[in-house]
């Protein structure tokens, strides 16, 4: 799981609607996996970050410093966007934990794969 | 000089089909193999014609080897007319390259085999995963001393007359004779009523009651097939009938060992040795799910070492060889069942099939069931084999994903193997299935996938430029399900963001044009593209589950009060029973059961006999899926009980209705 995903999950536990997010990420096992840069399209992700959730994942596994926040004019600072590029596309958790910060409720990653299936009476009306 | 100097290196005519035949195995090996042979000298060769596929054993094939030098190793694959070896010194390699080449040897059948070599970069196989005997199966090695495997063998008269209290046949690929009960071949199970006269052979009953004392067995069996293999017989895989016998069943092998295959309905293959004198114990999981079949073949592959003797033939092919298959008679155990099995392998079992069709659902929880078991399961079932089948995009989906803004967001919900997640690489795109095996697939493939249900997908609202939903909805059972997953799909978009929707069509045929789906039927043997979501592979064409015939009464077109009054479905419910669907043809009924033939070609591999000595069931297990097919305009009626969203567009697809959705 890239971290870019990471900041588009969200609990979804019953009840917990927007308090679901962002998901507390615990990592036992990192990889990172070189991809291809591509500054044009980090560019175009970085507006769709949550910014706070990402620089709390990264902080969790110990990632290169994050901008506080997007720098003025990184569509053309190619430093920042080989950075991010990193952060959100080459490292890839393989095993750890999402937690609910809401219920408290725990999702296993295993094998870079997040299961987020709820028992029927974690969904139930 | 010059002309001694000719004479030296003018091939001789041997010499020269030598190279050509040389030159000839070299092609042949990178075209249908894919290994790739080096012009220059290394310390390995690849031996063509020199492989285990070709009945050359380890032990004939290195002393060849070894008269150029030691042999460091020497790799052979099981069933590759190919070996692979390598020497401590490119010296030696040159030596046998020089040598070898056009060597003739004779197999283990007699036949001569010509040897040709060629330098590789490095003698190497790609191997198998390490694996695990099947759950609950067992090899008992030295159960019964010699003498007793001899009174055992000599207890059974094949010679006498048919008439005989002790049913006997002869079938097309073994000797069969049965005691305690008939085995009927017909219907692959036994009449309780009619006991055969005489019970099991008294000999049998001291060895049963050491094995229960032993511990090896727990019930006492009542029925006995002996069967008699000569080398080149088999069986085919079979599971042997859940309503006819009890959860243990064992064979004890006598006279010669043989190697066994135990197939789990995923596709793995588990070659199990039976050694002679070895018993077979099969309970749970291994007697219920995995199918066992004996290869008609006269030379096994086997473990060459000699410590190895009952257990998994491992896929270390630098231990690997070929050991002849010598008369195996087997003494087949059975208790014979007097209850419906309740085993908890449903899919496969005869006696929970018939005695449990689904119902259409009364309840958000009976909903829920039925997809559980009709859709989730059979999914996580067959996924190897669906995933296989799954690997041509639909052209108009990858339009819309290629029409996208560069740098979208795109979740697709029930990605299956992850098809289109790669399609265009500027956007982000993350996928999600039930099944986690699919995931499993899309994860394998370098894709973004996390498990979850359609109903209740764990990204934040509002996050996803676009999302894809195909061949998906249609797997709910009611209509407040199908709607809730439109649902919870459009909250994914932001505002102005688009979905696109696939569901399978009740209408096969369609302005007179019949879909691909119908069109498929009786053509296309050995096409692999897929036509619709949910077409079967062309391999399925053979039908052994009949519709029912069950006509849907009422034909009537949904409207959007069906939705709005909580209507549970726009058909009239009075039988419950859900329909059974005959692949490629018009459907008949909108909540339909819609059979998966999993895997291999039943058809073509039904042997003329009956399958045996367990009965069987096919050998192709058929799980049935969950559809509500969608009547024309009962999408866009489901989309518009949304309040925010408008239908950009519908139209109809190759079997499906689909709409392109917009959150406003």
């Amino acid at each position: 799981m890239k971290l870019l995903t990471h900041n588009l999950l969200s609990s979804h536990v019953r009840g917990v609607g927007p308090r679901g997010f962002p998901l507390r990420l615990q990592a036992t096992e990192v990889r990172i996996n070189p991809v291809e840069f591509n500054p044009d399209f980090v560019a175009r992700m970085i507006p769709k970050v949550e910014w706070a959730a990402l620089l709390e994942a990264a902080d969790t596994l110990h990632l290169v410093e994050v901008p506080k926040e997007p720098i003025e004019g990184y569509e053309h600072d190619e430093k920042f966007l080989r950075k991010m590029h990193h952060v959100l596309l080459e490292v890839d958790v393989l095993e750890g934990t999402l937690q609910c910060p809401e219920s408290g409720r725990l999702f296993p990653i295993s094998r870079g794969i997040p299961n987020m299936l709820l028992s029927d009476e974690e969904t139930e009306t | 000089m010059d002309s001694n100097h000719q004479s030296n290196y003018k091939l001789n005519k041997t010499e020269k089909k030598f190279l050509r035949k040389q030159i000839k195995a070299r092609h042949t090996l990178l075209r249908h193999e894919g290994i790739e042979t080096v012009s220059y000298a290394t310390q390995s060769l690849v031996v063509a014609n020199g492989g285990l596929g070709n009945g050359v054993s380890r032990n004939q094939l290195l002393p060849v080897l070894e008269t150029c030098g030691p042999v460091d190793a020497l790799l052979m694959p099981p069933n590759k007319p190919y070996s692979f070896v390598s020497y401590k010194t490119a010296e030696e390699s040159k030596k046998a390259y020089v040598t070898l080449n056009g060597k003739e040897i004779v197999d283990d059948l007699g036949q001569k085999i010509i040897l040709y070599f060629n330098f590789v970069e490095k003698a190497q196989w790609k191997e198998l995963g390490l694996q695990a005997l099947p759950p609950g199966l067992m090899v008992v090695e030295e159960i019964i001393s010699s003498e007793d495997e001899k009174m055992l063998l000599e207890s059974i008269n094949w010679t006498e007359d048919t008439g005989n209290q002790n049913v006997q046949k002869s079938l097309k690929h073994r000797r069969v004779k049965h005691f305690g009960y008939e085995f009927h071949y017909e219907n692959n199970n036994v009449d309780r009523g009619k006991p055969l006269p005489g019970g099991l052979p008294d000999i049998c009953d001291s060895i049963l009651e050491k094995w229960l004392k032993e511990g090896h067995i727990k019930h006492k069996p009542d029925q006995l097939t002996v069967n008699q293999y000569e080398p080149g017989h088999g069986i085919p895989a079979h599971i042997d009938t859940h309503s006819a016998f009890e959860d243990e069943i064992v064979s004890l092998s006598l006279g010669s060992e043989v190697v066994m295959d135990f197939k789990h309905p995923d596709g793995i293959t588990v070659p199990v040795m039976l050694p002679r004198r070895s018993l077979l114990v099969m309970t749970g999981e291994s007697r219920y799910l995995w199918t066992h079949g004996i290869t008609p073949r006269k030379f096994d592959t086997v473990q060459a070492s000699k410590g190895h003797k009952s257990g998994i033939i491992t896929s270390d092919v630098g231990d690997l060889t070929l050991s002849k298959r010598g008369i195996r008679t087997s003494f087949t155990f059975r208790k014979v069942r007097q209850t419906p099995c309740n085993c908890s392998y449903p899919l496969v079992c005869d006696s929970q099939m018939k005695a449990t069709p689904p119902s259409f659902p009364e309840s958000e929880r009976e909903a829920s069931q039925l997809e559980q078991e009709y859709v989730h399961r059979v999914y996580e079932e067959i996924a190897g084999h669906f995933s296989s089948t799954r690997h041509t995009p639909w052209p108009h989906v990858v339009e819309f994903l290629k029409a996208l803004p560069r740098g979208s967001l795109v979740a697709d919900v029930g990605c299956g193997n992850g098809k289109y997640l790669g399609i265009n690489k500027e956007l982000y795109m993350i996928g999600c299935d039930w099944s986690q095996s699919l995931v499993d697939i899309c994860r394998e493939r370098h894709f973004q996938a996390f498990v979850c249900d359609a109903l209740a997908v764990p990204i934040r609202g509002g996050a996803c430029d676009a999302c894809v939903s195909i061949a998906v909805i249609h797997h709910f059972a009611t209509a407040e399900r199908r709607v809730a997953a439109l649902q919870e799909l459009v909250r994914l978009l932001r505002p102005g963001g688009k979905a696109l929707v696939y569901v399978w069509a009740m209408e096969q045929e369609y302005n007179k044009k019949k879909s691909k789906y119908l069109r498929e039927n009786r053509m296309s043997q050995g096409k692999e593209e897929e036509v619709s979501s949910d077409m079967p592979g062309p391999e399925l064409l053979v039908e052994q589950v009949p519709d029912t015939g069950h006509k849907e009464p009422a034909c009537r077109m949904p409207s959007v009060s069906d939705f709005q009054e909580g209507g549970r479905n726009s058909r009239e419910v009075t039988n419950s029973k859900l329909p059974v669907h005959t692949n490629r043809t018009s459907f008949h009924s909108q909540d339909v059961l819609v059979p998966w033939h999993l895997k291999g070609n039943p058809g073509k591999d039904k042997p003329a006999e009956p399958f045996g000595p367990g009965g069987s069931h096919d050998p192709s297990p058929v799980f049935h899926r969950f559809y509500h097919v969608f009547r024309e305009g009962e999408l866009e009626a489901a989309c518009q009980t949304l309040s925010n969203v408008r239908v950009l567009r519908s139209y109809y697809d190759q079997g499906n209705w689909c709409v392109i959705l917009e959150k406003v």
